[in-house]
């Protein structure tokens, strides 16, 4: 087998590389990268405001944002804890159907009307931000009735397993309404009357802070718990990885950011079904995830992106849409398992850095080896089981 | 009414415990959940359904073939989407295994739209009377093919070569390779009896509920497949006896009134067992190699 | 403890973020001319959507093709004050969050002046939403919940509500002296139910019982345990609010069982025997009644000409879809021709508030009988008591006036 790297590459070489490497501080480098993410969210806005980028695109945008979070999110459990679990579109909905139903009632109680919601009063957005953390809490509290009894299994009982819980929270969320004998979902009606507060701010500072707290999760000893349960189980547990607890870890993190994209969904839509949430959704969100490398949160993000802007761009080819995606993900999986970009991430400080150092690809020294190491273009550790 | 209700529930279990076989076949050599299992006997309704609707060919030609292009789509699924993924993570295969069943509904969406076909009758024997019931013809039929197939299954894995080269390949594929056994033939041969096994099915499902389309094979699959876990998948017993446990368990909670919970509790029956008893009902425990 | 959290990359959301803008940077291709609502030539841009594909695409292309004979039609009467209709069509799977972006691509890229969409409920209530802000005005030949129009007055429909629907079965069934009725509807569909309970609402309010109210879920093909149920509490009549496929599957389950009495459905029976396929044998189709805008067997003039014209086109028989597709057409044609007689400038909020009072008091003659609106979004029309001769062809039973 060849060399294994973990799955969120170092970067940069190690101490061997000889001579004072010059590296950026820590605080240097989150400021950077804080910098970056507001300049970007404001030029955004600044396009939406003058008129550059219309209201049909702003809406596609949120979406490409709600799919990020959505398939970063299933990259935890797929990706980084290397299960497969088949009921994203449950966890969404959980947090959608939370969110809204927060939402609603809260500023029915609070006196904030629709109107506020738009143009962003304080309050409204205190409720907003609220909303969205119930919405995720939601679906957190069902990946951990799920995931206790799921994650005692593996692989094929796991995968069906959540497939099960997602449809039994569909057909929860669609005969609650009788049990309870007060509305609460709406049941096959929908859920209406959600305030439409998804904006391309809101959806685009979601997208940031989730990377942000998946990235340092992952970078912590949990996340590295994490990372040694999927290379090998029993050994993590023989070195003293506390397994059940990291992987509902995991498994709960991933749940309780799926809800914070669902809460972000239904504010964009303003309709909530629970047949939208089927195992059809799940496969929609997996096939993110496997298209752009189990393992990459860049991978995730950018066939998020992808998949969400072609369709659009190819709506006259719509019919053999489904077609397509079913034929790429059979040939990904024959000629390239580990997704196309396998776990390579994107680090903007680690190209600050060789920018610093001099040390760029075309000048190629006695270090080329161990930098195309460092460029993540070995074969990945993929998820075996 | 109690009769007839468990007279349904034998019909309904049936089916699922014939689609739960293939499910089984499959996994006990490969190890590999087949999610297209449900399409395939879907290709079998359509294939049925152009064979006499649009031919006008003779039911017998239609079950044959039928039961031939299920046989041939199995054994095609295998070599272009599984075999080359051999040695690859589960994960994989598995993944592919969902793109298969992707491909086959929404081809036929593409192919026949999405309305559904009508297949036409194979006989025109609807009823059979036994005593004071009048059973339907159907449901006979299913649990009288069902045991057969069960039977017949049950001697072809312990008393044939081939049977003895399925077992030896599920326990251990490269020790099975170098006592001479051409691994990749005996695979492609349990597909063969799998995919068989679902144009069977696709024939006894056109004749009781006369539909196909494009995603017929989902629910009916996922079913089934919960009827295979159930039971312990891998084991042919176990199948038989999980479909009839999901049909039953979907009668029954009709037959009390709370049909809206159906799905629901079918779902949580398979989490209580799995729970309870992780590898289903006769499934056998596996030790994990280190 | 820091140590361990730190690293260096967590702009993989700057980066998602700078492609996403930079992708769509690329992939709008401006929408300056969006205003417009028509071009140099001076045609009036209309859109289509509806689910073209899909699980709900055969309801969405009968739909889109009624829609598209009459502005066909229109446009070879001469258009609407000289001007052509150019019809822009939009599939959005039935999914509500393509629906959304389908209208927002409509109304800010091609620029229309009107949309005839969308079709089923939960992407039209999105749609709906959406529309208020724009005062875009929207005809939706089908979807039937009652939410539909409530958003704003810019939104209206060609069909009558599952309510309604409901209500008129309750009365049908009154009349006919039925004492006992059950019922056996689709859980999770917004029609299905929303016909069941108000049928269930009025039928009790006109002193019938309701014996059993059955279900079953999406993607079901067997029925004989909630039939048997059903069948045990000995019904006059039992209620199957539905589409053709699965209520051609439960009369023919029920018939099976010795159940021989009434069956009552509503308009998504149209299509259940003489259509692309024979969803239920016709010897089993015998008492049963189903309420519905159109029927290919209706005798009025339009509709016959309709049935030729729709026939000579596409050579099918038209369905209910088709007929309320071709209505919802004319419907905003009338308001369309309100628009352009007052002389205004396309695209204005003035043209669009003249095209929704054009229609709100307006009245079409449409295939499926004369639409008006009182005030609402909904129609003020009549239907029909469509049922089944012995070789299962189609009979209109009754027409319910206004």
């Amino acid at each position: 087998m060849s060399e294994k790297r973990p799955i969120i590459s170092m970067g940069g070489r190690g101490p061997a590389s000889g001579g004072a490497r010059r590296t950026l501080p820590m605080p240097a480098r989150y400021a950077i990268n804080a910098v970056v993410v507001l300049v970007l969210l404001i030029l955004g806005e600044l396009m939406i405001d003058g008129g550059a980028i219309n209201r049909y695109q702003s809406t596609v945008l949120e979406q490409v944002g709600i799919y990020i979070i959505l398939a970063v999110s299933l990259n935890i459990a797929t990706g980084y804890l290397g299960q497969l679990p088949l009921g994203h579109a449950g966890f969404m909905s959980m947090g959608a159907y939370g969110c809204s139903i927060f939402i609603i009632r809260v500023s029915e109680a609070l006196g904030v009307g629709a109107r506020d919601f738009v143009t962003g009063t304080p309050m409204a957005l205190v409720v907003v931000v609220a909303g969205l953390i119930v919405g995720g809490l939601c679906a957190a509290v069902a990946g951990i009735i799920i995931g206790i009894p799921a994650l005692r299994l593996k692989g094929d009982y796991l995968a069906i397993i959540t497939l099960a819980f997602a449809e039994i929270i569909r057909v929860v969320m669609l005969n609650i309404d009788d049990v309870l004998g007060f509305e609460l979902t709406g049941g096959a009606a929908g859920l209406t009357g959600i305030p439409g507060f998804s904006s391309f701010l809101l959806v685009f500072g979601c997208v940031a802070v989730v990377c942000f707290l998946i990235h340092t999760m992952m970078k912590s000893r949990h996340g590295r718990a994490i990372l040694a349960i999927r290379d090998n189980e029993i050994a993590a547990e023989a070195t003293g990885v506390n397994t059940t607890y990291y992987k509902t870890l995991a498994f709960v993190v991933s749940a309780f950011f799926a809800g914070v994209a669902g809460g972000l969904y239904a504010g964009c839509v303003g309709v909530l079904q629970p047949a939208v949430f089927g195992f059809m959704k799940s496969i929609e969100i997996l096939v993110m995830v496997v298209l752009g490398g189990m393992g990459s949160m860049l991978g995730s993000a950018i066939s998020a992106t992808v998949l969400t802007i072609l369709p659009e761009a190819l709506r006259a080819f719509s019919e053999y849409r489904m077609i397509a995606y079913a034929v790429v993900l059979i040939i990904v999986m024959i000629f390239r398992p580990q997704g196309l970009l396998g776990s390579y991430d994107f680090s903007l400080s680690r190209i600050i850095e060789r920018v610093m150092n001099r040390d760029f690809p075309w000048s190629k020294k006695d270090a080329a080896p161990a930098a195309d190491v460092a460029e993540g273009k070995e074969v990945s550790a993929d998820a075996e089981r | 009414m109690f009769i007839t209700q468990v007279l349904n529930g034998l019909q309904l279990g049936s089916i699922y415990a014939l689609v739960a076989l293939g499910y089984t076949m499959v996994y006990g050599i490969i190890l590999l959940l087949n999610f297209a299992h449900g399409d395939i006997i879907m290709v079998g309704a359509y294939v049925s359904w152009l064979v006499m609707a649009q031919l006008g060919l003779p039911p017998v030609l239609a079950i044959v073939l039928s039961v031939a292009a299920c046989t041939l789509v199995g054994v095609l699924i295998d070599k272009v989407a599984y075999a080359p993924l051999r040695n690859a993570p589960r994960l994989s295969i598995l993944i592919t295994a969902i793109g298969v069943s992707y491909f086959l509904e929404n081809g036929a969406q593409l192919v026949f739209g999405a309305d559904a076909k009508v297949v036409p009758a194979y006989t025109d024997l609807t009823t059979i009377q036994l005593g004071g019931l009048s059973l339907s013809f159907p449901s006979v039929l299913t649990v009288l093919v069902t045991i057969a197939a069960t039977v017949a299954l049950t001697l072809v894995v312990q008393k044939t070569k081939l049977g003895k080269a399925m077992r030896a390949v599920s326990e251990d594929m490269g020790a099975a390779r170098l006592m001479g056994i051409n691994v990749n033939s005996t695979i492609s041969f349990t597909f063969a009896v799998g995919s068989a096994l679902a144009g069977i099915g696709a024939v006894l499902y056109a004749m009781a509920y006369t539909q196909a389309n494009p995603t017929m094979g989902m629910m009916l699959g996922t079913k089934a497949f919960v009827a295979a876990v159930l039971g312990g998948i891998g084991s042919i017993p176990g199948a038989v006896v999980g479909g009839l446990m999901v049909g039953f368990a979907e009668v029954f909670v009709t037959a009390i009134g709370l049909s809206v919970w159906k799905d629901a509790v079918v779902f949580l029956l398979l989490i209580i067992v799995l729970v309870v008893r992780p590898t289903g009902i006769f499934g056998r425990t596996m030790s994990e190699k280190v | 403890m820091f140590e361990n959290v730190s690293r260096r990359q967590f702009v993989t959301g700057s980066a998602a973020a700078a492609l996403a803008l930079g992708l769509v940077g690329c992939g709008g291709n401006g929408g300056g001319d969006s205003a417009g609502g028509g071009d140099a030539s001076g045609a009036i841009k209309v859109g289509i959507m509806g689910p073209h594909t899909g699980d709900n695409s055969s309801y969405g292309l009968a739909c889109l093709n009624g829609a598209q004979l009459y502005f066909k039609q229109l446009n070879a009467d001469g258009g609407i004050n000289g001007k052509q209709i150019e019809p822009v069509v939009y599939d959005e799977k039935g999914d509500a969050t393509e629906a959304v972006n389908a209208y927002n691509r409509l109304v800010q890229e091609d620029g229309v002046t009107g949309i005839v969409g969308d079709v089923t409920t939960g992407p039209t209530i999105a749609v709906a939403k959406a529309s208020v802000a724009d005062n875009m005005p929207c005809v939706t030949p089908s979807a039937t919940a009652a939410d539909v129009v409530t958003y704003g007055e810019n939104y209206f429909r060609a069909c009558v509500t599952d309510p309604e629907q409901g209500r008129v079965m309750a009365n049908f069934a009154a009349e006919q002296g039925y004492k006992n009725v059950a019922t056996l509807y689709l859980n999770g569909s917004d029609y299905s139910e929303g016909v069941n309970e108000a049928f269930c609402e009025e039928a009790e309010a006109l002193g019938i019982t309701i014996t059993a109210q059955e279900s079953y879920a999406e993607g079901d093909v067997d029925f004989n345990s909630q039939l048997t149920n059903i069948i045990g509490t000995n019904p006059d009549a039992i209620l199957v609010p539905n589409y053709y496929q699965d209520d051609g599957m439960i009369v023919n389950q029920a018939r099976g069982q010795g159940y021989d009495k009434v069956f009552l459905g509503v308009d998504g029976w149209s299509g259940i025997y003489g259509g692309s396929e024979n969803y239920a044998d016709a010897a089993n189709l015998h008492d049963c009644y189903y309420c519905c805008a159109f029927s290919s067997s209706n005798e009025s003039e339009t509709a016959t000409k309709f049935v030729e014209d729709y026939e000579a086109e596409y050579s099918e028989t038209p369905t209910n879809f088709c007929a309320l597709g071709y209505d919802a057409a004319m419907v905003l044609a009338g308001g369309l021709t309100a628009a352009e007689e007052a002389g205004l400038e396309p695209g204005s909020e003035d043209y669009k508030q003249a095209v929704i009072d054009g229609i709100a008091d307006g009245t079409v003659e449409g295939v499926t009988g004369s639409i008006a609106y009182e005030g609402t979004g909904d129609p003020v029309k009549s239907s029909l008591i469509i049922s089944f001769n012995e070789d299962g062809s189609e009979y209109t039973f009754e027409v319910l006036d206004v």
